[in-house]
């Protein structure tokens, strides 16, 4: 995962690179949790460009991480979500709390 | 219904969560001979992962125990059991019952049945405490149909 902070917006982005199952999540969320605790970001994104696979631990960790940063006052985002990937999160529910954001700035993130 | 065993393999490992990629890829690299789309073959990882990790996290919450994964290869289709000598599941209906979980300390969703019932054909989950779960999960593998029909 690489972390990207963008201190003018007080914007914490989260680069997912690894394949998310219970396994990585372990280590992702400890990683995640640090950095909001550091930054107390108004905003965190998690993007999904590189998320080649998920099952539902993927799930578990967002969910978590929403919570975690809500207790900052943050919003939290989801980008760059494939098709695959948005089906396993459609079935959860959790899309009405945290929403996938089309289209998002690209030429800042890319 | 053909129930003609084409292949077949088994593997066996520790409940250790390195080991949940592992079984995805084994058995996404064995479903392959069926000539599965992209979209199937994801299908089965997801699932395979599901009933993986289960094993790991709810059948040895407290120790290293052995999951044992095999599948076969049948006609269209491909059968795939995970196994444990774990502790079991109390209640199998509740257990799949969308977002339920025993474990919300650790961040689990609730989510592993449902996405198997959604991705996989058929699902089936027998348990009894103190020995162990079985998963059984179906696949079917739609033959490419134009390429019959071109030769």
């Amino acid at each position: 995962m690489r972390v990207n902070h963008y201190l003018e917006d007080k914007l914490l982005l989260f680069e997912i690179t690894e394949e998310l199952d219970h396994h990585e999540v372990e280590r992702i969320r400890k990683r995640a949790d640090y950095e909001i605790q550091r930054v107390m970001p108004k905003k965190v994104i998690f993007d999904f460009k590189k998320v080649s696979f998920m099952d539902s631990a993927g799930i578990g960790l967002i969910v978590g991480r929403y919570k975690f940063a809500n207790l900052y006052g943050a919003n939290t985002e989801l980008i760059n979500v494939n098709e695959k990937v948005r089906k396993i999160f459609e079935m959860s529910g959790v899309l009405k709390i945290i929403p996938i954001i089309d289209n998002y700035g690209s030429e800042r993130i890319g | 219904m053909n129930r003609d065993i084409k292949n077949e393999m088994k593997i066996e490992f520790s409940s250790k969560s390195a080991n949940e990629a592992f079984a995805r890829i084994s058995v996404a690299a064995f479903a392959s001979q069926l000539d599965p789309t992209i979209e199937e073959i994801a299908d089965i990882k997801t699932s395979v992962s599901e009933a993986v990790t289960n094993s790991i996290i709810h059948a040895y919450p407290n120790r290293d125990g052995i999951v044992k994964l095999s599948a076969k290869l049948l006609d269209d289709e491909i059968e795939i059991e995970v196994s444990d000598t774990g502790e079991g599941i109390e209640n199998i209906e509740e257990a799949r019952e969308p977002l339920f979980t025993t474990k919300g300390n650790l961040e689990r969703s609730g989510m592993g049945f449902t996405i198997m019932e959604n991705f996989m054909d058929k699902l089936k989950v027998e348990s009894i405490v103190g020995i162990g779960t079985k998963v059984t999960m179906i696949k079917k593998i739609k033959k490419n149909k134009s390429l019959e029909n071109t030769y």
